[in-house]
């Protein structure tokens, strides 16, 4: 490599640095088990191993698996709802891994969540002014009255109506509920919201309208978002980059074009290939995977894809591969393409 | 050979109510299709169409206290399943017309084993030995792809994953080769790569036992993957009927149109997705007069409101339930009259 174009990546590189908003190194969350009278510990349940990730100002980075691969526990573990085993998550700069009490509850105003299943995450017996109030109680010194009006702002943004404020979630459909939850959200004017399945609960047709209300929004509020679904259609519509998880283990990363056009990894192949397109027209060639994700108790050693990898090699079973990047911009762990 | 012959199922503006404070509202509200020998249906709709409480009208698996078929008929094999009382019904079931439901980890019952719940069919509709119902049980499990049968076949369903529970529900349904298969949301609740295995069996399984399945979906997809015909349901009624290719490239109701849009399509870069307005009218709150999905209509004119479209044939055999086609007004109106005579 020539002088200028190493300078030329550095200086690319402390560019890039300066727009991530949320960088997540080597993060782990194990659960532990334990058998027996005295629940002595026996395991672990590695839910997320060894996973880094990077988000820029105003991406939205989607991740996707299948149920049980860790994605939802990734989530939920930089917003700090549980405590890391390992790693660093490190927040517009500062490191937030180990953050506690009243520093922690603070920093909560710059990361929110909007939840998979509306009708569970919206507390029946408040009313909806006060749900979507009710974190913002937590930061601000603004007067009740005030706060009513920004609220009933905040819910006509979002497609209701500001006399909604009054009602309860009963009265409300399923992409309404939705959009309570969004709203809830964006109160305390956060710069990165995490999305965990927040349309897989809706119909094709509402689920449109939620995600069209999502884009707007982040146009809008210039946020960040962590878009977690199973759906692959879903994720690539929404996402810049996706991230591929299977197992606990980030195997893919790249910009939603090279996921879906020019999948790398396996799974990943297997995964584009399963989902059917609305279009009778065209038959694809399917990847039918065998089999089911193995126990995460009692992981597959080296890859941990190797029992259902159409592909997998001998040395599989042996080494872990790392993610590498392979192409410009795009990161991929599997042995295929070790070139030693 | 009559029409009622030459098709396995044919459903005839049926009618389908629950009885909400004394009051008989219908959630199907006139549905009429027909499923040929070997074909596969998809009946696709979103939640609360009334797709899955016409599956069950048609097992008559309705609860009698809360519930009533109010009219129509639903001929299987020539015979109208409405007249049957349960007993008749019980030889059909399962033996006839076999069923898989949604949920593979509800449909279960946690305390049998799975090799119990699989002779319990057998031994209800045949005089098998149980060792013979054991043989038949296994070599069942080893059709429908499941591994280590003769291990399986003595566990508890709780021992099972999503995927392989579902196989289970496949080999009990075929279990004494029903000419209908009724799916309703075989995959909704597994991944897509389990979902992709569990179509290909249903393929497999259906030119093997030359079968006729009605699969019953939300997913355009899953659709566009398996169906012969599409019989699309909205607000209780059938709104479009056609066969998947005509559907999927010259859809004819408006509602139809937009669930297309409204899908993220995997090879297109799109900023926006369609949206449909509004939502489904509640059962107590459904229009009488003219067309149900008026309010969410983005192509909605005057007669909407006004005239109720009939389900006609636009285009050979596809059917359509809009305006827009002068065909489906009323026998009596003058467009409809003015239409004919072109």
């Amino acid at each position: 490599m020539s002088e200028q174009s190493v300078m030329e990546r550095d200086h690319q590189h402390s560019q890039a640095d300066s727009d991530v908003l949320l960088e997540v190194k080597n993060l782990k969350k194990y659960f532990p088990v334990t058998a027996g009278f005295f629940k002595r510990k026996v395991g672990d349940v590695k839910a997320v191993d060894n996973v880094s990730l990077t988000l820029k100002k105003g991406e939205t980075f989607g991740l996707v698996g299948e149920s049980g691969c860790g994605k939802s526990t990734t989530g939920r573990t930089i917003l700090r709802l549980t405590n890391a085993t390992d790693g660093q998550i490190i927040f517009d700069g500062q490191d937030i891994t180990r953050l506690r009490g009243s520093r922690l509850r603070k920093f909560r105003q710059n990361f929110q969540m909007v939840f998979q299943d509306p009708y569970a995450s919206l507390n029946t017996k408040m009313m909806v002014g006060h749900i979507v109030d009710e974190p913002l109680r937590n930061f601000t010194d603004k007067s009740s009255k005030q706060l009513k009006s920004q609220i009933k702002e905040l819910l006509v943004r979002v497609g209701l109506r500001d006399t909604d404020y009054y009602k309860y979630p009963h009265e409300f459909s399923g992409g309404q509920r939705q959009r309570i939850g969004i709203a809830r959200a964006l109160a305390v004017n956060p710069k990165l919201i995490i999305a965990d399945e927040p349309v897989s609960a809706l119909d094709v047709s509402i689920q449109s309208q939620v995600l069209n209300l999502l884009k707007d929004l982040q146009e809008e509020f210039n946020l960040t978002y962590l878009f977690i679904a199973h759906d692959l259609s879903v994720v690539k519509h929404m996402s810049d980059r996706i991230g591929v998880m299977y197992l606990g283990h980030l195997v893919e990363v790249g910009s939603n074009e090279a996921i879906y056009k020019e999948p790398l990894h396996p799974y990943t192949q297997a995964l584009t290939s399963a989902i059917p397109e609305p279009d009778p027209t065209k038959k694809k060639e399917r990847i039918i995977l065998e089999g089911d994700v193995p126990n995460p108790q009692n992981p597959p050693s080296g890859c941990v894809f190797h029992t259902r990898c159409p592909v997998a090699m001998p040395k599989c079973k042996e080494i872990v591969p790392q993610l590498r990047e392979v192409r410009p911009n795009h990161e991929v762990a599997c042995l295929l393409y070790d070139e030693d | 050979m009559s029409q009622q012959e030459k098709d396995l199922l044919q459903v005839k503006n049926l009618k389908t109510g629950f009885y909400i404070e004394g009051e008989l509202h219908h959630a199907v509200a006139d549905v009429s299709f027909e499923v040929k020998p070997k074909e596969v249906v998809c009946i696709v709709g979103e939640s609360g169409c009334g797709k899955s409480v016409m599956s069950l009208s048609i097992m008559q698996l309705l609860p009698e206290l809360i519930s009533k078929i109010s009219d129509g008929q639903i001929f299987f094999e020539g015979e109208d399943l409405v007249q049957k009382n349960d007993r008749e019904m019980n030889k059909i079931r399962g033996k006839e017309i076999g069923m898989i439901f949604q949920e593979p980890m509800t449909a279960l019952n946690p305390v049998f084993t799975i090799g119990y719940q699989l002779q319990e069919v057998l031994f209800n509709h045949t005089t098998m030995s149980k060792k013979e119902a054991r043989e038949r049980s296994i070599e069942l499990m080893k059709e429908v792809g499941i591994s280590r049968p003769e291990k399986i076949i003595d566990e508890y369903p709780h021992q099972l994953s999503g995927g392989m529970r579902q196989r289970v529900m496949i080999a009990m349904a075929i279990a004494l080769h029903p000419k209908l298969l009724i799916a309703d949301e075989p995959t909704t609740a597994l991944d897509v790569t389990v979902q992709a295995q569990i179509l290909e069996l249903l393929k497999d399984i259906q030119d093997k036992e030359d079968m006729a399945i009605m699969l019953i979906t939300h997913d355009l997809g899953v659709v566009a993957e398996v169906a012969d015909k599409v019989v699309v349901m909205y607000a209780g009624q059938v709104v479009e009927d056609a066969e998947v290719n005509e559907l999927f490239a010259n859809p004819k109701h408006p509602y139809t149109t937009s669930l297309l849009g409204s899908i993220p399509k995997m090879d297109q870069e799109q900023d926006r997705l369609n949206t449909i307005g509004g939502i489904v009218p509640s059962l107590e709150n459904m229009p009488h007069v003219g067309c149900r999905f008026a309010d969410r209509c983005p192509m909605a004119f005057e007669d909407c409101k006004k005239v109720t479209p009939q389900l006609a044939s636009v285009n050979g055999q596809h059917q359509a339930r809009c305006l827009l086609n002068k065909e489906c007004y009323p026998a009596d109106h003058p467009e409809h009259k003015e239409a004919i005579s072109q």
